[in-house]
Parts: structure tokens; sequence; C-alpha cells
């Protein structure tokens, strides 16, 4: 029992996330109602799910900035798919693989080409831009009104047993992921290899494979989240998911995974997007003016990562 | 231990402070209103009416002054408005409606980001039962009471008119346009390219610049590398006008630009002969009527589903 309640204090962001609630509870009424959580889980899932395959990005001590504009291009992939008609199934199957295939593209430039990770997805955020402008000329990309919308759409907004959707796709991501990094043998490549590159290495282990796929992970994710936003809205933004890649990163951060690699959960992760979640959602319950939420996201932010840091100097 | 604590109640504290601000901010006028609540009720009967208003962004100033219209009304109708800022991305902008409906505002005035992207969120108000007003850009699903808009087309043809007679209806021009598929981009497009046909005006770049002034710049640029010879622009906002001003001032070439919105930063370049003229939308109008209109919903008046807000063009005399 004291074991597991030390256990409970040692996970800062759990706590962070709690206190934050608890806070935001009593100043307002409304944050803790039914509906309210289920919006707060609906609107984290988006990020929440980008940020699963950043957490793998970031563990093996790379990053991934590309996931905006896979999210982007993605949406708008499916967008049209779906307003010409085709069976949602293979939409979503096509995105996701589209996905997939980028962020392995993003992998082979990181390890054949040994191109630093930063630069090359950096390379490729400009170079899917063009694509999705070049793809939507510039205009939002409406699902249209057909059969195959209306059920692209419940992937979005439907709800089941009254859950939505999404935070249903946003769970059974978490748990994947999970078991991906707890329970197989790739996921412990994956921290081996952030932790120390070399020796993984030396030790025998094909580094480069490890990082294709992850990155084809962070891509994949990034495809699901685009396809889940452009069911929700019914039209894929030739702008959309623009600046995503730094939620994301921010997600993972505050759920204390290191920037440097090899520690970090996907537990982590998911509290620290719930509180970046908790966060937009209760600064608009109380009312702060816009221009002030994002100072408050940026101090929150600050003092969660400060707090992490901290803890960890002093061990 | 002890350090976390510290950080702990150091959230706690930096959070109610923040907390502390916007409450000051958004419950003010909340409070005064409760205080006269006898004595005043010409706006709303009985108890303050909540009004909710997702704006597409707060980061242009024609929507700041929207904003400002539509606060300004509030108060003397004493009705409780709460702004929350889009940031131009849709997606926000559904969770913003979605934090309205959970919060029960009594109706919702969106200013879109998308006149696609927004019908989930007008649906979403509707299956909650709160009615919703439309703001400047219109919503192409759902059901709305209202929309409540300059009648750009009419401020287009104002400008391309006015062009018209500035070059003797004869010459070479650009148009910068705005985000692609946004009802304003169209509209005002439209009305000024009815105003140039038929004349030897003849339009030799037409490019997006998405209302931005940093974007209106750059294509301006590009435009006038690629161009010898142009007489006139004219951008769909001001933000791009005046973008589009700077690389002509830097191009040191003479080229009339004209803007729509009349802006702040427009009307004073209007005033100082940089700018030749700029369309007068009534941003703050459009707020003020936005909030007249959705008062007279919830006294179950009937209102009108179309209410155009007039434009005037502003040069310099």
């Amino acid at each position: 029992m004291n074991k597991s309640i030390n256990k409970l204090l040692k996970n800062k962001p759990l706590i962070v996330l709690l206190v934050t609630s608890v806070i935001i509870s009593i100043l307002n009424s409304r944050f803790l109602t039914w509906s309210n959580i289920l919006t707060v889980l609906r609107q984290t899932s988006i990020n929440a799910i980008i940020a699963t395959g950043m957490t793998f990005a970031i563990l093996i001590g790379g990053i991934d900035l590309s996931v905006g504009s896979v999210f982007g291009l993605c949406g708008a992939i499916a967008a049209s798919m779906i307003s010409s008609g085709t069976n949602v199934f293979v939409v979503v199957i096509v995105s996701l693989i589209l996905g997939t295939i980028i962020g392995f593209f993003n992998g082979t430039l990181i390890t054949f080409g040994r191109m630093q990770p930063f630069i090359a997805t950096l390379g490729t955020v400009t170079l899917l831009r063009g694509f999705i402008l070049v793809l939507t000329q510039g205009k939002p990309i409406s699902t249209g009104s057909t059969e195959a919308s209306a059920a692209f759409g419940n992937i979005g907004s439907g709800f089941l047993w009254s859950i939505p959707v999404p935070v249903y796709i946003m769970i059974l991501v978490f748990i994947v992921a999970y078991y991906i990094l707890n329970h197989t043998r790739i996921g412990r490549y994956i921290y081996a290899t952030g932790s120390n590159e070399e020796a993984t290495m030396y030790s025998g282990i094909n580094t480069d494979k490890v990082k294709l796929f992850v990155y084809s992970v962070s891509g994949m994710t990034a495809a699901l989240a685009g396809i889940l936003i452009t069911a929700r809205l019914g039209s894929a933004q030739p702008t959309a998911g623009a600046g995503y890649e730094l939620d994301a990163i921010a997600a993972v951060v505050l759920g204390g995974t290191s920037m440097s690699g090899g520690i970090g959960t996907i537990t982590g992760t998911a509290i620290g997007a719930l509180i970046i979640g908790v966060l937009n959602n209760a600064l608009n319950l109380m009312h702060v003016s816009s221009y002030y939420q994002d100072v408050a996201k940026g101090i929150v932010i600050l003092i969660a990562v400060l707090l992490d840091r901290k803890q960890k100097l002093s061990r | 231990m002890k350090k976390f604590l510290s950080l702990a109640i150091t959230i706690t504290m930096a959070l109610s402070l923040l907390a502390g601000c916007g409450n000051n901010d958004a419950n003010e006028p909340a409070e005064t209103n409760q205080a006269n609540e006898p004595a005043d009720s010409e706006g709303t009967n009985g108890e303050p009416k909540t009004v909710g208003l997702a704006i597409s962004t707060l980061n242009n100033p024609f929507f700041v002054d929207l904003e400002a219209g539509a606060k300004a009304k509030a108060k003397e109708l004493n009705v409780d408005i709460i702004t929350l800022d889009s940031q131009d991305d849709s997606a926000t902008e559904m969770s913003n409606v979605e934090d309205l409906i959970n919060q029960d505002v009594d109706l919702i005035m969106i200013n879109p980001t998308d006149s696609d992207a927004v019908k989930s969120a007008v649906e979403s108000a509707n299956k909650a039962d709160i009615p919703v007003i439309t703001l400047d850009r219109g919503a192409n699903g759902g059901e709305v009471i209202s929309h409540i808009a300059s009648d750009n087309v009419a401020g287009g043809r104002l400008a391309g008119e006015y062009i018209v007679e500035q070059l003797g209806g004869k010459g070479k021009m650009v148009e910068l346009e705005g985000i692609p598929g946004a009802s304003a981009a169209r509209d005002r497009g439209q009305g000024f390219n009815e105003a140039i046909e038929g004349t030897d005006i003849e339009v030799v770049a037409r490019q997006t610049a998405n209302f931005d002034r940093a974007e209106g710049m750059t294509v301006m640029e590009n435009i006038l590398q690629s161009q010898p010879e142009i007489d006139a622009v004219f951008a769909h906002n001001d933000e791009m006008a005046l973008g589009a001003l700077e690389a002509v001032k830097a191009s040191e070439r003479d080229i009339l630009v004209v803007g729509f919105d009349a802006t702040d930063d427009a009307k004073a370049a209007v005033e100082a002969g940089e700018m030749a003229a700029t369309v007068e939308q009534l941003p703050k109008e459009i707020g003020s009527l936005g909030i007249e209109t959705a008062v007279k919903i919830l006294n179950g008046q009937q209102v009108e589903d179309m209410i155009p807000v007039d434009l005037q063009l502003v040069s310099k005399k």
C-alpha cells in the first residue's frame, strides 16, 4: 500500500494533472461535468495520438517535426477520396499507409541519408505543405454529403455507448504503443538505441531498422489523427495541422520523456496530452482572455518540465 | 519531496492568479449588471443572458474591432459575452464551440474560420438546442438562424469602380486574393471582377496571400519581379494591401494600391497618400448588430436570415 502511494507520488506528470484538475474544478463547477469530461477527452485525442508517435521518435533521441504536415496531407487525401465516393475502409487504410510511407521516407533520410532528424523532418514539413497546396489547390476539400461521407463522419463525431469514437481510438493507440514499448523486442531496442546508440549497435542490433520503424510509426499516428479531424470537421483544410508538432512535443515532454532519448513512457505522454487538453478547455471555461491563454499554457508547461527536470537532476 | 511540494504550490498560485485576471476581465460587466439588474432590463428580460462568440482570430485588427463592437453592445443591452479565439484553425474552433456548449450559453455567435469546416460545430450547437448566428463569414451547413455580414460583392464592386475611374478604364492590374474558399474572398473578387468587366483593364496576376500581411508582401515582391507593367493592385483585405504596399515602395514603382476593411493602419496609409483607397467595412457594426440580433432571438422575436451591413469607400480627398 505504502509502496503504491510512493509510486504515485513519484509520478510527477500525474500529480500535475490531478492538482491542475482539482484547482480548476474548484474554480469552475462546469469542469467536472460528464459532458465536459467527454469533450476534453475528444479534444485531447487528436494531440494524444500524434504525441504517441512523437514519443517513439523522441525515445530514440530523435524528433519528428513533419507530423503536422503528414496530418494535413493525409487528411486532405482522405477527404478527396471520400468526396469521390470511395469506401470508408479503403480510405482509412490508404491514408494510414500513406502516412507510414512518409514516416519511412523520413527514416530513410535520417538513417541512410545520415541527416539530423531535426533537419530531415524540417525539410519534409515544407515539402509536404507544398504537396497539400498542390493537391487542394489552396482550397478546403469538403467530404461532401454522400453515404460514404456520412459513414466517414462517424469516425470523428460518432458515439459508441455514449462515448465519442475518437476516445476509443486514442485508448487503443495507447494500448498498442504501450504493448510495443514494454513487451516486445523492438520496444527494448527503442529504449536501448535512445540510451546509447553506439553500444546498441555494437551489441548486434540494427539501429537503422529501429529508426525506420520509429519514424514509420510516427507517420502513421499523424495520419490517423489527420483522418480523425477530417472526419470530425467534414472538410480538410490546406492549413490543417500547422504547428501541431509543437503541441505533440509539449505533451511528450510534459509526460516526463527526456529529449535526449532513452527515458520516457507512453502513460506519461497520455497524461501530458491530457494536461494540455485540460488547460485548453479550462482556460476557455474560466473565460481567460485568449491573449492570456498562451501565457498561461507556456507557464504551466515550463513549470511542469522544470519540476520534472529538478527531480531528475537531484537523483 | 519538499522541492516538489513547493513547485506544486507555485503552480497552484500561478493558476489561480491567471484565473483571477481572466475572471476580472470577463466578470466585471457581469457583476455591475447584477447590481443594476432591477433598474435596467431593457435588453434581455430577467436574468442576464450569456452569448458565446467563437471568433476566427484575435490576431487581426478587423476581428478585434468586431469583438469590441459586440462587447460594447452587450454591455449596453445587459448581456454577458464570452469570446473564444479559434486562432484561424478549424479544429480549435470546433473545440471552442464545444466548450461554449458545455457552459450552457444561451446563444452562440460564430465567426467561422472556414465556411465548410464550421458545419459540424454548428451541428453540435443545433444538437444542444442552442441557436446559432454567423458573423462575417457564413456556414455551409447546419441550422443558422441569421447571418450578419458586409455586402462583400457590393464592396468589391465599389473598389473595382474606383480603380476603373482612377485608371481611366485602361491598364494592367494585380488581384491579391484572400483565403481560398472563404466566402469573403469569393464575393469581393466577384464584385471587383464584375466592375472591371467590359473595360480595358487586364488582370495580369491573380494570387492568394491568405489575408496575411507578410504573405502579401512576398507575393507582391514576386509579382513585381515577373511583371514589368503594373498600374494597380486590388487586395481582398488591408493586411495584404499593406504588405503589397511595402513591396511596391521598395521597388520604387508608381502603383495604385486599393485594400479592403479600412483598418487603422490602412486608413493612416490612405491619409498619408501611400495607399490609394480602402473599402470600409464596419466590423464594430457587425459585432454590435450580432448582439442586437441575438437579443431579439432570445426574446423570441423574428429576425431576417440574412442581415447585410453597409460599406463605404475611404480615399484621400
